[in-house]
């Protein structure tokens, strides 16, 4: 009974996460992004006050991660753990090219009202019709779809083609070919299409040692475009986000979400 | 059947006798610390947009079990941006064991593996080490192909590396 009770508070305390999002940073850490032979990488994955401190939660990973080789091929994750501050999980890389690491979700919200009585349901776009009426007094209804992800390249980069769901970065610069002092040029997508005006935050580990975030904000262009000449080598967490109605279901808002770590390396 | 062959190879060394070649010194410094390991070193020909005209060395762990040595050629960061992420390791002709310290001396001739033919051009020189628990340096030597004359350039190293001269015999 005890332990039930345990899981119930930690249940509603992850629950409690999510709307406070904006407080606080989803992503990925691998151990390397760069190979030159084949061979394991470790990933940490975190929810946390600053970006690359276990300092909150781990990132709770069920079937919603996929690790994706160059030929479209699946890697099984290893050593799975859920700590209390960060979720570990192991990948071998046999392949050459690059791996896309990624935890994509998607869902829907609504809430309406029923004599008198708030509703709400949350779950996949599919089981919305049996779930919500398609009239009701108040009625709302929110798709949410993120993608928190990372590149690890094995030898060669190899392209990386978007998924055609929700926001993604395409590279233009590939994300394992960062340097300092030279320029990157990333598109964002929309379902696949370039999205103009979506705002891009990145920052640099190692908050922890300097006063100022520094962090750098950058509007895509007509073409969906962001152009960066990094100042600094390191970790970079880049987040985009992007609100708006759905295209394909009437009075339904969508948040699209995109976090992603890259690898900048010195000259 | 045996006579043709005797005169193509009696061409070829003729030919290479009068080719222009380049002659090239790396010294590895004695770093004096208990975890020595001999440094991963690279050393090859570029243009002046970046682009490799030549892979001439690369020396790394080549005997380690399941080419474990591969892993760290990662390592001379810009030696594998530049062109080590696209080739097969070992590339024939161009890598081989690491080296102790001390003054190492390789010839190249023109039009042999692996300079090869050269454009007349600005080159430059480029020589990456990176050493296990230690650090990385990459040292660049300026050369202008085909040479006028004999002629011979050197830039010291700090770290890592010590003198690299380019002698180039027109």
């Amino acid at each position: 009974m005890k332990l039930n009770k345990h899981f119930a508070v930690a249940a509603l305390a992850l629950a409690a996460a999510v709307p406070a999002a904006q407080a606080h940073e989803f992503w990925l850490l691998p151990s390397s992004t760069v190979l030159s032979s084949p061979g394991y990488i470790t990933i940490d994955a975190a929810v946390s006050n600053d970006i690359f401190y276990f300092n909150y939660r781990p990132l709770g990973i069920r079937d919603n991660l996929s690790i994706t080789a160059a030929d479209g091929s699946k890697v099984e994750p290893e050593s799975m753990v859920q700590g209390k501050l960060r979720t570990v999980f192991d990948a071998n890389l046999q392949a050459a090219g690059t791996y896309r690491l990624a935890i994509a979700n998607a869902s829907m919200m609504a809430s309406w009202k029923e004599g008198g009585e708030t509703k709400r349901w949350r779950g996949p776009q599919a089981e919305m019709a049996d779930k919500v009426p398609a009239k009701a007094d108040e009625l709302t209804i929110r798709e949410s779809v993120s993608r928190l992800e990372t590149f690890v390249t094995v030898g060669r980069p190899t392209d990386v083609k978007p998924t055609g769901q929700g926001l993604e970065l395409v590279p233009v610069t590939h994300p394992n070919d960062l340097y300092e002092g030279s320029p990157a040029v990333f598109t964002f997508v929309v379902d696949g299409k370039p999205a103009a005006g979506i705002e891009v935050e990145m920052i640099r580990a190692g908050t922890r040692y300097r006063d100022q975030l520094e962090k750098i904000t950058l509007t895509t262009n007509a073409d969906g475009q962001i152009s960066h000449t990094w100042q600094h080598p390191g970790m970079y967490y880049l987040k985009a986000g992007v609100t708006g109605k759905s295209e394909t279901m009437e009075n339904v808002e969508r948040r699209l979400s995109y976090v992603t770590t890259l690898e900048v390396l010195a000259q | 059947m045996h006579k043709p062959l005797f005169l193509a190879v009696g061409l070829l060394a003729a030919s290479s006798a009068f080719a222009a070649g380049i002659e090239v010194e790396i010294e590895l410094p004695r770093i004096d610390v208990s975890d020595y390991r001999r440094p991963y070193v690279a050393a090859w020909l570029e243009r002046p947009d970046n682009s490799v005209a030549a892979n001439l060395a690369v020396w790394y762990d080549v005997k380690m079990r399941n080419a474990e040595g591969a892993k760290w050629l990662k390592d001379m960061r810009l030696w594998w941006r530049r062109t080590g992420r696209d080739l097969e390791q070992p590339v024939d002709g161009v890598t081989a064991a690491t080296r102790n310290p001390g003054v190492h001396k390789l010839s190249f001739t023109e039009g042999q593996v692996p300079l090869g033919k050269l454009a007349a051009g600005e080159y430059r020189l480029v020589v990456e080490a990176s050493r296990e628990h230690g650090g990385r340096e990459v040292v660049t030597v300026p050369l202008q192909w085909p040479p006028a004359s004999a002629t011979r350039n050197e830039v010291r190293g700090e770290h890592e590396l010590g003198t690299i001269a380019v002698q180039l015999k027109p």
